[in-house]
Formats: structure tokens, sequence, C-alpha cells
């Protein structure tokens, strides 16, 4: 009996240990296979911005510039919406929408990379560059708006990824909303508070929860690959213009990985792919523990009446 | 305007905000909906689904050999990725207080939170690299590390609804507990387990960054395991780039059959989800 137990718990752990394997092996093998880029440009790697293969000369700033901005431009459009968005289906929409609302928002999620890159580059691109060739002349001076009137580039990649984590963010908003207490509203509401009071109540109350699914929306952003690839332009640059076409880590992967022939270059993409495996390991790990210790405080929070709010979206 | 009017008129704006947000995150799903259905409509036919690719500048052909590579390489992801999956998705809901089966959780969670392509990259480094060679094991196998979380994670969940009554009846009668575990709670829990690995087959049917460089593509109809092969999400990706009008057609007919499929399994899902609740709640 204690024997067969035991059997049962090593045996299935074993399992659940590949996971653990899986990402430990991520991080190993990504090392492995970049150590020539890392031994032979070091942190030079991060701070030039010259990308050229032929001469075997590797900077990967522009990349890492790219990543940045088109997903902190992405996360600047999609926050408000997702929230906007979580309250709505949490706290304002009658009953009967709430659950067609939720599939709605899923469905953002659950349709392709590919296909948002396919609809970019026909719809969306040709969009944009209608907007930038009708921006006024004077505006166009600006750095933020230089450039010629291609369509393709950093508006187009931010506006793609906004729609893509929307979906993430609004998910995960609306499950830290639903564990704030009732009480907390009802309080708000007792005191003579008006709606936005009230919901303004509990969107502090879940302030650290709210953060964290933001992070979790920005660790999607920086990680998104093909949509982006197929609209951003891919031209490695450095430089603040909305209009101009730029390349990021994961898009630079995508398309020169096959091309690459010579061994320092291979290992100069995987140290791309190292780093972004980083950073978007150490945004999730941070954002699931702000959001657990979110949940779980209200967990230990005296509920004074029941929740119905959370039973009836259960 | 008196204060409490204020007050009132700025709540009322913020509910229309938060009602105007959800129209803004739906104008984007419908544009997108509607390009893929109509262009895809017109450009889907029934070679489409027989016929393999015409050489380039040829028009008409098809996506047969990309259609059944995708069905391969989703295949070979199950395989790899349901049996690991279920499995430690037990693990974790059985010994649900410990150590170790919080390091699970969190590895499956940060696992899940790892960019498509660099799984890609990992599945390159060890399946292609020390075999020289592009092939659809590697491919399966990319899907698969996407897929192992997904499942561990839903199975996990999936058990913890089972009724504890049953698992102590069963233990009552005399069951070791891996006889309890997987003839009592794990049927139980079945309907939803395949629910999620549906789920998660759509998902990864739709992935196109991890396949880049590890099932690569190929021109030609294969099902050999050890050779490149094609996927409909590559394929859509090439064409999509490619200076060809016919192409871009059979892009647009390849991308609908993408989100079909999607479709179809998510509303399956979600009927079959709905169904299992009111098993369970009642």
């Amino acid at each position: 009996m204690r024997n067969s137990e035991t059997w049962f718990r090593v045996g299935t752990g074993a399992f659940g240990a590949l996971l653990v394997l899986i990402v430990v092996g991520i991080g190993f093998e990504l090392t492995r296979q970049s150590m020539l880029s890392i031994a032979k440009f070091g942190f030079e790697f991060w701070r030039t911005s010259t990308w050229d293969p032929v001469a075997g000369q590797f900077g990967a700033l522009p990349f890492i510039w790219g990543t940045l901005y088109s997903s902190i431009l992405a996360l600047l459009i999609a926050t408000p919406i997702s929230l906007g968005i979580a309250i709505f289906i949490s706290e304002l929409c009658p009953d009967v929408l709430r659950q067609p609302l939720v599939f709605l928002t899923e469905l953002l999620a659950a349709i392709p990379s590919i296909v948002y890159g396919l609809w970019g580059i026909f719809v969306l691109v040709p969009a944009v560059r209608a907007l930038e060739i009708w921006t006024p002349e004077p505006l166009r001076h600006l750095p933020l708006f230089s450039g010629p009137p291609l369509g393709v580039g950093m508006l187009a990649a931010a506006a793609i990824l906004a729609v893509m984590v929307i979906p993430f963010i609004s998910s995960v908003a609306r499950e830290v909303l639903r564990t704030v207490p009732a009480a907390q509203r009802e309080a708000a509401y007792a005191l003579g508070a008006t709606r936005f009071e009230a919901i303004r109540a509990a969107l502090f109350y879940a302030r650290t929860g709210i953060v964290g699914a933001v992070m979790l929306g920005f660790g999607r952003a920086l990680g998104e690959t093909m949509a982006v690839t197929m609209v951003i332009g891919n031209s490695p640059k450095v430089t603040a213009s909305l209009f101009a076409p730029q390349y990021t880590m994961a898009a630079v992967i995508a398309n020169e990985f096959t091309e690459a022939a010579d061994p320092l270059y291979v290992n100069a993409l995987i140290e791309i792919g190292l780093v972004l495996f980083v950073i978007t390991l150490a945004i999730n790990v941070l954002s699931r523990l702000l959001i657990v210790a979110m949940t779980s405080a209200s967990r230990r929070a005296p509920a004074l009446v029941e929740d119905d709010a959370a039973e009836t979206a259960a | 305007m008196t204060r409490v009017a204020r007050r009132k008129a700025l709540s009322s704006l913020f509910v229309g905000f938060c009602a105007l947000s959800v129209l803004i995150a739906l104008v984007p799903l419908a544009f997108v909906l509607f390009y893929v259905v109509s262009r895809g409509i017109a450009a889907l036919n029934f070679a489409f689904f027989t016929q393999m690719p015409k050489p380039v500048g040829e028009v008409g052909g098809g996506m047969a050999n990309a259609i059944v590579g995708t069905l391969i390489l989703v295949g070979l992801a199950a395989g790899l990725a349901v049996p690991v999956g279920i499995i430690s998705g037990v693990y974790m809901s059985e010994y649900a207080g410990s150590r170790f089966a919080t390091a699970i959780r969190f590895a499956a969670d940060t696992l899940n939170g790892v960019p498509s392509i660099v799984i890609g990259v990992f599945a390159y480094g060890i399946a292609v690299l020390p075999f020289k060679q592009f092939s659809a094991i590697a491919g399966g196998l990319a899907l698969g590390i996407m897929m192992i979380p997904i499942m561990a994670r839903t199975t996990e969940e999936l058990l913890l609804l089972v009724p504890s009554t049953m698992r102590e009846g069963a233990l009552a009668l005399g069951a070791t507990r891996a006889r309890a575990v997987f003839t009592v709670v794990l049927p139980a829990a079945l309907p939803g387990v395949v629910t999620g690995a549906m789920l998660a087959l759509a998902r990864i049917a739709g992935e196109t960054a991890p396949l880049l460089f590890t099932s690569f593509n190929n021109r030609f109809f294969t099902t050999k395991l050890t050779q490149p092969i094609s996927s409909l999400t590559v394929q859509v990706f090439t064409y999509a780039i490619s200076p060809y009008e016919d192409w871009h057609r059979q892009a647009w007919a390849g991308a609908l059959t993408l989100v079909g499929m999607v479709l179809i399994c998510s509303v399956l899902a979600r009927i079959a989800t709905r169904r299992l609740e009111r098993m369970h709640v009642r």
C-alpha cells in the first residue's frame, strides 16, 4: 500500500519535473548556443547598433529599442481600453451581455498571430499609409512623425500589438476585480459615492493585481512575433518616429534565422533570443507574484457580505 | 453646476468610457473577421484542399500538403503534450500543497509566457542542430512544448473541481491512490480535459513562429517525420509576403481555414464546458 503510493507520487512527479526541466533547459541551451557571440562582443552587443552580417559586426540596440518602443506604445493604447472592458464586463454590464462579451474578447485572443499579420499587411498598413499622407505638413516636421509615409512601421506594429494584448490584460484584470470583496464597493456606496467613485475604490484596492495584469500584457507584447514582423518594416534603426520602419528582437530572429549561414551570425541571433527569454521570464514572474499577492490578500480579508457578483460571474 | 451634479456627470462619463472601450475592442475583431471571411471565401475552392502548390508564377493549385502537414505537426504535439500535461496536472492537484507541486505550477506558468519564437530557437537547438536537418519531429516538439503547460494547468483545475467525495469513496473501498485517480477522478473530469485539449490544439495549430526553423517548409507532399514539412501557417506567411497576386488570394483562404478551425474548436469547447458545469454544480 505504502509502496504503491510512493510509486504513484514519483511516477507522476517525474512528468511534472519535465516541465521544470524544459524551462531550465531553454535557458541552458540558449546560453550554450550563443557563447560565440557573448564571448566576442560581450556587453557591446547591447550598446552598439551596427547590424552587418557580411562584416560579422553585430549590435542589437535597434532591436531592443524597437521591441521596447512598440510594446510600450501598445500598452499605452491597450491599458485604458482593457481596464474599461474589464470594468464594463465585471461591474457594469447587464447579466445577459456578460457571457457573450467574455466570449468575444476571448475570440480576439484566439485569432492566430499570422492572421492578424495578413490582415495587417493588406488592410491595416494601407489605412495607416493613408493616415500618414493625410497628416498635416507642420506635424510631419516633428521627430515623432518624420519620414516618408510608407504605411509599414512603428505605428502599424503598435496598433496591431495593442489589439492582440487587450484580451490578455482585460481577462486578468477581470479576474482581479472579482477578488475585490463586495464590502469595499458597498461601503463606498453607503458613504454616498457615485458609481465611478465606488469603482475607483475597487480599482485602488486591486491596484497590485491590475499592475500585474498590465505587466503580463507587456510580456506578451515583447514576445509577439508574426504580426509585428509583417507590419513593422524590418529596418534596424533607432528612431523615435512613429512612421519609420523599425525592427524587433522577435522579428529579427524570425526573418534572419534560416538565412544565417555563419556560426557567429546564428549565435548573435540566439543571444537575442536568450535575452528575450530572460526579460519575458522576469516580467512574467514579477507579474504573477503581484497577482498572487493581490488575490491571496483579498482571500484573507473578512467578507461582510456574500459576494453575489462573483457568484453570478462564475 | 453643483458639486453633486458634477460628480454624477463624471460618473456617467466613466460608464460611457467603459462601454466605448468594449466597442473599440470589438471593431478590430469585426474587421479582421470580415476581411478573413469575405476574402477567404472568394478564394476558397475545392482545389485549395486537394491540390499541391503550383510552381512560382502559375495560377491555381492549393495547400493540400500544408493541411496534411499541420495535422501531422499538431498530432505529434498532442502525442507529447497530452500525456505529459495530464500526468503533471494530476500531480499538481493530488499534491496541491507540496513545494514541488508549486514549483511545477510555477514552471508551467512561466513556460506559458515564454515567447513562441524562443521555443522555436530552443527546439532548433535540441532537435535540428544535432541532426543537421529540419524535420516534422522538431516542429512537433516545439508545438508540444507550447501545449504542455496549457494541458497541465487545465487538467489541474478540472481535477480540483471533481467532488472530493468521489475520491474518498474510491479510497474507502480500498483503492490505491493511483487507482482512485485513474479510474474514478480522472474519468469524471475527462470531458473537461478533452475540451481543454481541443482548445490547446486550436491554439498551437495557429502558431507560426516556432515552426519557421524547426519544421521549415516543403513545397512537396510528405509524411516523413524526419523531413521538413509544410504547415498552413508557414505557408500563409510565405504567400503573404510574396509579390504574387494569386498567392495573396491563397493566403486569405489559408487564414480562413485557420480561423474556421479555431472558431469551431472554441464553440464546441464552450458548449461542452457549459454542459459539464451544469453536471457538476447541481
